[in-house]
């Protein structure tokens, strides 16, 4: 009886509020991006709303019966979900269904499909954590870096093989958790450099670039002439750095593929094919801009309502969200990740158990890259590389992976007073 | 907790930083940028428009002279199109391959999403034939337009027609008009389009991203049904009018008829004419170019365009001035040896025939030259002859009372003013000072400079008919159902000439159809007052002329028949300006002492010869009763 109400007492009830107020948003905003008035029913399993109604229940079970595990079972049962994670995705590149160009999909049989990708992320964060909080691991050291740079890249390296670029990149945000637990910051800011990098030299002449950096490398040196060492970092950085400028072009031209590239390009401005290849990401920016501050009202979206916008109730939502309900309605949907990504690390940091913190730092990381970048996208700040916004994207798959990823970290924060 | 604790605030503010970027250009483009607001109604709102039906025009008795009939023009969505039957299909719209596969493309390149027109007015049976299959060719759609329609094919030019606006049009209209809307473009039409057109009716339709109509925008708040444009109601006598045209075809020339108690227009023809139903429907084009090049013209409106000399029928007014002037009474009497000698000219006189004695009211009768030769060298010279210039201009002046050298404001588009000379004009062909009564002794007898059109001629004699007053000439007497009458319309012109000074001048008219030039036109019955006129042209034969009014006692018509190049007055102008008397006053014609019909009038072709000459038929003999003794004499008697 004790254990039972301490149970319930422990369980972080904001984070939990947080979760199902965006599942709520999610499904109002499914039903008004696919409302079809001949189907208004919600247990038909019928509509996408219908469908997300009962993935919802269902992920509410989940998530109790998470509540409900043992937290040393989901830690001792880490390294099995990596390799069950791991043959999944090597037998979706087998038999796989293709979707929308992505080899990503395991049909279940009666119209149920999975997603191995979106589990990979739950497998690689709980692996991850299992590893780097093993009491002789040292990220700063080269060898625990290296295993725990595998543990992160071979998932992501048959994801990129699907060839799912969105979710590969997702798995890039456990840069977060890494540098958490010691990494680097050089790692950060190199990664931010070689994006800055990358997109200038894209839109810029490579020569130009590196001209500037040239020129920037010479200051900071002629600055600390004294500082012989950093005169040596400086120049092998900058001898990598035009390396990589000049193999930009290349990289872009034969390493991504032809569709990527006009992604890119549409983002940056170099193309504007308004009624084709930029149609999704124009009309989106339509919905949401033309939302003004209140939105058009439920129900009312007209972008939406009149399926101008494609892909809306999964990857383009957001946009039903801008249109219906305006700034003020985005802004309160932004608040809300922003308030649970907080939440999250806090959560985290309150752990004693270094296990719980890094798994943590894993859930915060993959849910802000999916905000960041799904609602980049719908607005023209990122190139579509197609990831679901969390808890409101339509979808089975990706809803289950993100509660489990949530709840399995309530499980441990609700444990936290006892030693794992 | 360890040694990198801080770190959080780190990946916090990383965190932060980027969602408060989003929220930066959110806050941009849903508040800041209003081009996307703009941008999304352009993709959900689709105006429907639907074209006002075109107001009818009705003669004065309420029959239709031009109504509106339903046209189909096909529309195409490229998109919505599958594989069809192409032969079949042009074979129903009555196209050849080459045309379709035209269209096909222009219409994909308008777009491929929207409908555009794919072929114009179909009429209603070869839309009937397409109708019933058009579901077997997808894409295919057809839209009612409604075009103009002629039940009687008369008054071509008085209606006018319309087409398809220009660029001009739409600017000037402040974007009442969209393209291939339709706006009156010449007659009536034009005049009266802000009546006849109607308000157009707009839905604003919200349609889906694959342009497939979802509903009412606004639920309505916007939207405004069609409103009819109004009934017109003319002053044409549908019955003369065709008359009139048939009496008069074969020939180029005019008649114009006004009720001189109203000026309503009764008649209104202009010939050679053409049926104005050819200028609607799919042949339109082809149709307008043959009648530009037409050497006849049938675009011409004679009636307020042509400019005749006057000839003898300008006399009644010339007495009528000098009268008023005191110049001469009714009883002064002049001697005609045959010709006038003014200065060193001499105006011959009907081919030297000596009239003798004659006073006013036979000098009308006779047509005098000389008598009115001298009528206007008393007028211009009373003040002496250095005053010339002076005189002549107050002359000009009370003439011009008349409606002559001036439009007449007719409410219909492109009327001339004629011509009346200016004391300046006269300086300029001699010199000031060069050139007196006897230099412009023409003008006396309606020719020289004088110019007059038909309808200034008919309003000549509506004053004359009314003894001092005329009424506005207009053709529109009353719009919409309520009957409106312009207040215009309801206002005398007087001209400046006491009453009493008719009775001499008009004795002398009914002398003209009694027992003178135009006694072959006498209508048994009805006592008409004319005037011939016989009137020298460079064109070749004389234009024949001839004014009238009748009865003489409550005048119901005033005419002007205007024959060109036919010969003289009493020939040709005053028999078909006595049937379309008769016929109005009488609603026949009736058998004539002289044995004219109107039958040989209208067979008779006095198409002036144009090389190569076209729809010249060879004319009827002359009926023998017309080389009779009685005729001869009377045309002896001419002018």
């Amino acid at each position: 009886m004790n254990n039972q109400r301490s149970f319930f007492f422990n369980v972080d009830w904001v984070t939990v509020f947080i979760y199902l107020a965006l599942c709520t948003i999610g499904w109002f905003n499914i039903r008004a991006a696919v409302f079809d008035p001949a189907h208004a029913g919600i247990l038909d399993f019928k509509t996408d709303y219908s469908k997300q109604f009962w993935y919802i229940i269902f992920s509410l079970g989940i998530g109790t019966v998470i509540l409900l595990l043992e937290s040393r079972f989901i830690i001792a049962l880490s390294p099995a979900f990596y390799i069950i994670s791991l043959l999944l995705l090597i037998l979706v590149l087998v038999i796989g269904r293709n979707v929308g160009g992505n080899q990503a999909w395991l049909s279940l049989g009666g119209g149920i499909r999975l997603q191995p990708s979106e589990f990979a992320k739950f497998a690689t964060c709980l692996l991850l954590a299992r590893y780097l909080s093993a009491t002789n691991v040292r990220i700063a050291e080269w060898r625990s870096f290296f295993i725990a740079v595998a543990i992160i890249g071979v998932p992501m390296l048959l994801i990129l093989l699907q060839p799912d670029m969105g979710s590969t990149l997702v798995f890039y945000s456990l840069i977060f958790v890494l540098y958490r637990e010691g990494l680097s910051p050089y790692f950060l800011v190199i990664s931010a450099l070689f994006i800055v990098l990358f997109l200038t030299s894209i839109l810029f002449t490579p020569l130009y670039v590196i001209a500037v950096i040239t020129a920037l490398a010479l200051i900071i040196i002629l600055l600390f002439r004294k500082n012989k060492k950093l005169t040596v970092t400086i120049i092998t950085g900058l001898a990598i750095c035009i390396a990589f400028v000049l193999s930009v072009k290349f990289i872009y031209n034969h390493v991504l593929q032809p569709h990527q590239k006009v992604r890119i390009d549409i983002v940056l401005g170099i193309k504007s094919d308004l009624r084709g290849k930029g149609y999704n990401v124009y009309q989106s920016k339509i919905a949401i801009g033309s939302g003004k501050l209140w939105g058009k009202g439920y129900l009312n979206g007209t972008q939406t309502k009149y399926s101008f916008v494609p892909a809306q109730s999964t990857d383009f939502i957001f946009c039903t969200v801008g249109e219906e309900w305006g700034f003020a309605g985005s802004g309160v949907v932004l608040g809300l990740y922003l308030l649970l990504v907080l939440r999250i690390i806090f959560i985290a940091e309150r752990q004693r158990s270094p296990f719980s913190r890094i798994y943590g730092y894993g859930v915060a990381s993959i849910i802000f890259f999916h905000v960041f970048i799904n609602i980049a996208t719908t607005i023209g700040l990122a190139p579509v590389i197609g990831i679901p916004l969390p808890f409101i994207s339509y979808g089975g798959s990706s809803l289950l992976n993100f509660t489990m990823l949530l709840f399995v970290l309530l499980k441990l924060d609700s444990n936290r007073m006892g030693i794992v | 907790m360890n040694s990198f604790f801080e770190r959080r605030y780190v990946i916090a503010g990383i965190f932060i930083t980027i969602l408060v970027i989003l929220l930066a250009r959110l806050f941009y483009i849903q508040i800041v940028d209003n081009r996307y607001a703009i941008y999304a109604n352009n993709n959900v709102r689709r105006q429907k428009i639907s074209n006002a039906a075109r107001g009818p025009i009705l003669d004065r008795n309420g029959k239709v002279l031009v109504q509106n009939v339903p046209f189909y023009d096909i529309m195409v969505t490229p998109k919505q199109v599958k594989p069809f039957d192409t032969v079949e299909f042009c074979k129903l719209l009555g196209i050849d391959r080459a045309a379709f596969d035209k269209q096909w493309i222009k219409a994909v390149k308008y777009s491929p999403y929207l409908p555009s027109v794919f072929e114009k007015q179909l009429s209603a049976t070869t839309y009937a034939s397409l109708q019933e299959r058009l579901s077997e060719f997808p894409g295919f759609d057809s839209t009612p337009r409604y075009l103009r329609t002629y039940p009687d094919s008369v008054a071509a030019q008085f209606l006018g027609y319309i087409g398809e606006v220009q660029d001009k049009d739409i600017e000037r209209s402040g974007g009442y008009y969209h393209p291939g809307d339709y706006i009156g473009v010449t007659g009536v039409e034009k005049s009266y389009e802000a009546v006849l057109r109607g308000q157009r009716g707009v839905e604003n339709l919200m349609v889906d991203s694959r342009n497939k109509p979802k509903g009412h925008y606004a639920n309505g708040l916007f939207d405004t049904a069609a409103v009819a444009g109004q009934r017109l109601t003319s002053s044409l006598d549908i019955s003369i009018q065709e008359f009139g045209e048939k009496l008069m075809q074969n020939k180029e020339g005019s008649i114009v008829a006004i009720e001189p108690s109203t000026g309503e227009i009764l008649c209104y023809v202009s010939s050679p004419t053409y049926d104005p139903n050819l200028m609607v429907g799919r042949e339109r084009g082809n149709n307008a170019a043959k009648m530009y090049a037409n050497p006849y013209n049938p675009f011409f409106i004679r009636p307020i365009q042509a400019k005749y000399p006057p000839g003898s029928s300008f006399k009644p007014l010339s007495a009528l001035i000098a009268l008023q002037e005191g110049i001469i009474t009714p009883q002064t009497t002049y001697f005609c040896p045959g010709y006038y000698k003014a200065g060193n000219r001499k105006i011959p006189c009907n081919n030297g025939e000596a009239h003798g004695l004659v006073n006013l009211s036979s000098a009308v009768a006779k047509s005098c030259n000389g008598y009115f030769s001298m009528v206007f060298q008393k007028i211009l010279d009373h003040n002496g002859t250095r005053q010339t210039e002076a005189t002549f201009a107050t002359w000009r002046a009370k003439v011009n009372k008349f409606g002559l050298g001036a439009k007449l404001g007719l409410d219909m588009p492109g009327e001339s003013r004629g011509n009346l000379p200016t004391p300046l004009h006269y300086d300029n062909v001699y010199k000031p000072g060069g050139w007196h009564s006897s230099t412009i002794i023409s003008l006396a007898i309606g020719q020289g400079e004088l110019e007059a059109t038909p309808l200034q001629m008919a309003n000549l004699e509506c004053t004359i008919a009314n003894q001092g007053y005329y009424y506005k000439p207009h053709l529109i007497k009353a719009i919409s159902a309520q009957n409106v009458i312009r207040k215009e319309y309801t206002e005398r012109n007087y001209v400046g000439i006491d009453s009493q000074y008719f009775d001499p001048v008009i004795n002398g008219m009914q002398a003209v159809v009694d027992n003178g030039t135009a006694i072959r036109s006498k209508i048994p019955g009805i006592v008409m007052c004319g005037k011939t006129g016989t009137a020298q042209n460079s064109h070749g034969e004389p234009n024949s002329v001839f004014v009238a009014f009748a009865p003489r006692d409550h005048p119901k018509i005033a005419i002007a028949v205007i024959v060109e190049n036919s010969g003289e007055g009493a020939h040709w102008a005053a028999p078909i300006a006595s049937f379309i008397v008769e016929k109005y006053l009488r609603g026949s014609v009736s058998q004539r002492e002289s044995g004219i019909t109107p039958e040989y009038f209208m067979n008779a072709n006095k198409l002036p010869d144009i090389i190569p000459k076209i729809r010249k038929t060879v004319p009827p003999p002359i009926p023998p009763n017309l080389k009779k003794d009685s005729a001869n004499k009377a045309n002896k008697q001419r002018r």
